[in-house]
């Protein structure tokens, strides 16, 4: 506690203008700068996915009725063999016939480590939305979908609904009022992992996912 | 601590002299500064922007101590731990501690220049814990035994060849001048090294008062696997990192993406809030926050040195600056290096130790210009001068002032001044200088080590201008 103390004293002493007047403190700033013009979903989430394309991001859009058996020409197109799922997952009779084995996301990650780092190819996760103007996937890992899901295996799948696009990170936030509370881990994913530290030579697939493919369902 | 031996002069003499050096850093430096022109197209909003994060930063800066309660209050409740130190070794002490408790051997870190600060690898490794870098420029760096250059970019001093040499050499694996091929083997031999350690340590890029949350800006996915995986986490922040509120962080991610690699924003931001709930499946089963101080309670005493503490370590003033892209980063000698450092280091070694910092620039202003957050870095390296030069030390609270007041100088100064106040003075000693013009020296260390010395003109400017207003007069030019 000592060096608690010492740090808010020292803080507190100083002889910045704030201190001992109130009045100096300012108010919030303001953020109109962060404001941005009126578009729709389909504006927004065609804006959504040239960003997207720019990072490497994979976007394919889906009508809502189709999601199924096109996450199963993805399974196929890509040749994956082992997929991991949530166990919430709608999709965990349907993609059988394809795959080797379906692995459900529902013990702790201690009794399985070495097999989720070696042994999956790709996971399917849901998103929170998207947002527009940076081309980002915003999820919140629970229970259900744990953090590991979207980071470990080489392939992730994400199903992003269109009407659920925002045009900011800021508007995301306002929109769904995050500073009500946030739960352990919260996730702002741009394109599959990568790293210009070589020589600033772009390369993707460093430590997170090799690829990232973005099921954009229209509704 | 300086990090390499020799005065500033004599390592930027000799790294100023590395042709292949000077290559590598400016062939990187033009393309940052390319890529954050482009990513900022629209000037007005830029500006608009900088303004605001500008805004964000002072604002938290001003509540400061009542931020940090509550962000202690908001991470408590969630379940972290959260420490408190004032030197780096009482930071290092926090994490050995730690350590011992959770009997680690072996600790996973993201990128976090805070550890640098406080030399953490060396301290971990005096007490047999193993530091590993995960961060691809920063593990390169640790393989080559070195430190960073560059605060985003650590390696950005090797070149693709150097780093295949080195690669080949520390790890065995092919020597191929090929980025992605190295990747892809530094992916695998790290993999094992995540499942394996018993800690992660990271930095913070902002932590959020409101909602109790640490965020990370990051590209790799090592920052996330970092604070996933091992069953600690701890992570190490400055104590000007705090903002208020959650929206804060909107501004000062776009501002802090694109300024340091023009990108709109970068693969992930991480927000964590709390380590592993009960029926959670993964993350960390515990989070410690360790607090830093480390001189940023002296930058805190006055209005203009507050500035300092707006920075978002974006790495755009190093990339622009003159004097950085031609000596590097090493030259330096200090954790932090470019405009920023020479700002920083001052108040974390004191002046004693850093008196050539804030003089080793010509004050361009290329750096001002481009700050995300609008830091006056010019006007605070002008301060940090007047600082070093203080005829009371006494009356500073800056470690080390009055450093470099000494000898002969401050007299010569005040002569200097005594001779320019009053017109009369000043013309005795403009025409006492003309006529003795060939007493001047031909040599005036170290100035003339590199440049002719101008000669004494054997007129003074008032004379000159005298004897043409004259002939004028009579009517010789016309």
């Amino acid at each position: 506690m000592n060096a608690r103390q010492a740090i808010l004293d020292k803080l507190q002493q100083s002889s910045l203008k704030r201190i001992g007047d109130g009045d100096v403190i300012p108010d919030r700033p303001g953020f109109q700068v962060m404001q941005r013009e009126r578009k729709s979903n389909a504006q927004l989430s065609q804006q959504f996915e040239n960003m997207m394309a720019k990072v490497k991001g994979e976007v394919i859009r889906v009508p809502q009725e189709e999601l199924e058996s096109r996450l199963n020409a993805i399974i196929e197109a890509k040749a994956i063999k082992t997929l991991l799922l949530s166990p919430e997952s709608p999709y965990k009779a349907s993609f059988s016939g394809l795959l080797d084995e379906v692995r459900i996301y529902d013990k702790a990650i201690e009794s399985w480590k070495e097999a989720l780092f070696n042994d999956i190819d790709a996971a399917i996760t849901s998103t929170l939305g998207g947002i527009a103007e940076t081309g980002t996937l915003v999820l919140w890992p629970s229970v259900s979908e744990p953090r590991l899901m979207s980071l470990v295996p080489p392939i992730h799948i994400a199903i992003l609904y269109e009407s659920q696009m925002q045009p900011t990170f800021w508007h995301f936030m306002h929109h769904h009022n995050w500073s009500e509370g946030m739960p352990t881990n919260a996730l702002l994913i741009s394109g599959p992992s990568k790293t210009a530290d070589i020589e600033q030579t772009l390369a993707y697939g460093v430590h997170g996912p090799k690829e990232l493919v973005i099921v954009l369902v229209e509704e | 601590m300086s990090t390499t031996t020799g005065s500033f002069q004599q390592r930027s003499d000799v790294a100023i002299q590395d042709k292949k050096l000077r290559a590598n850093f400016l062939s990187a430096m033009d393309g940052l500064m390319e890529k954050r022109d482009l990513a900022f197209d629209d000037k007005t909003q830029l500006e608009a922007l900088r303004i605001l994060g500008a805004q964000v930063r002072q604002n938290a800066l001003v509540k400061l101590p009542e931020l940090l309660v509550e962000l202690e209050t908001k991470l408590t409740q969630r379940g972290v731990q959260v420490h408190w130190a004032q030197t780096p070794d009482e930071a290092v002490d926090i994490i050995q501690s730690i350590t011992l408790k959770e009997k680690a051997q072996k600790i996973i870190k993201g990128k976090s220049m805070v550890s640098e600060e406080i030399h953490l690898n060396d301290k971990m490794e005096q007490v047999g814990v193993t530091c590993l870098e995960s961060d691809l420029g920063e593990y390169i760096v640790q393989l080559a035994k070195e430190t960073p250059s560059h605060i985003v970019m650590p390696a950005i001093h090797k070149n693709t060849a150097e780093i295949a040499d080195l690669l080949h050499e520390k790890t065995g694996i092919e020597r191929k001048e090929d980025a992605l091929y190295m990747t892809e083997q530094a992916r695998q031999q790290l993999r094992k090294n995540f499942m394996e350690a018993d800690i992660g340590l990271s930095g913070v890029n902002f932590a959020v008062a409101e909602t109790g949350t640490l965020c990370l800006v990051e590209n790799e996915g090592n920052g996330r696997l970092t604070t996933t995986v091992p069953k600690t986490h701890i992570a190490i922040m400055g104590i000007e990192k705090v903002v208020e509120k959650l929206e804060d962080t909107a501004p000062l991610l776009s501002l802090l993406t694109r300024s340091a690699t023009g990108q709109p924003i970068t693969t992930y931001f991480n927000m964590i809030s709390g380590p592993r709930k009960e029926n959670e499946l993964d993350g960390p089963e515990t989070v410690h926050l360790v607090l830093l101080d480390h001189g940023r309670t002296q930058m805190y005493q006055d209005d203009e040195l507050l500035d300092t503490l707006r920075c978002i370590r974006c790495a755009a003033c190093m990339n622009h600056c003159p004097v950085y892209t031609r000596i590097g980063g090493h030259a330096y000698g200090f954790t932090y290096p470019g405009p920023i450092g020479k700002i920083l280091m001052p108040h974390l070694e004191g002046l004693d130790d850093t008196q050539s910092l804030p003089t080793a620039s010509s004050l361009c202003g290329a750096c001002a210009e481009v700050c995300p957050v609008k830091i006056p870095i010019p006007d605070l390296l002008v301060r940090l001068r007047e600082e070093a030069n203080h005829p009371n030390p006494q009356d500073s609270y800056i470690k080390g002032a009055g450093i470099k007041r000494h000898g002969m100088e401050p007299v010569l100064w005040s002569m200097w001044r005594w001779w320019h106040q009053r017109g009369t003075r000043y013309h005795i000693m403009t025409s006492m200088l003309t006529k003795l013009h060939f007493l001047q020296p031909s040599k005036l260390a170290p100035w003339t080590n590199k440049r002719t010395l101008p000669k004494m003109a054997k007129k003074s400017f008032h004379q000159q201008m005298k004897a043409r207003t004259d002939r004028l007069k009579k009517g010789a030019l016309r």
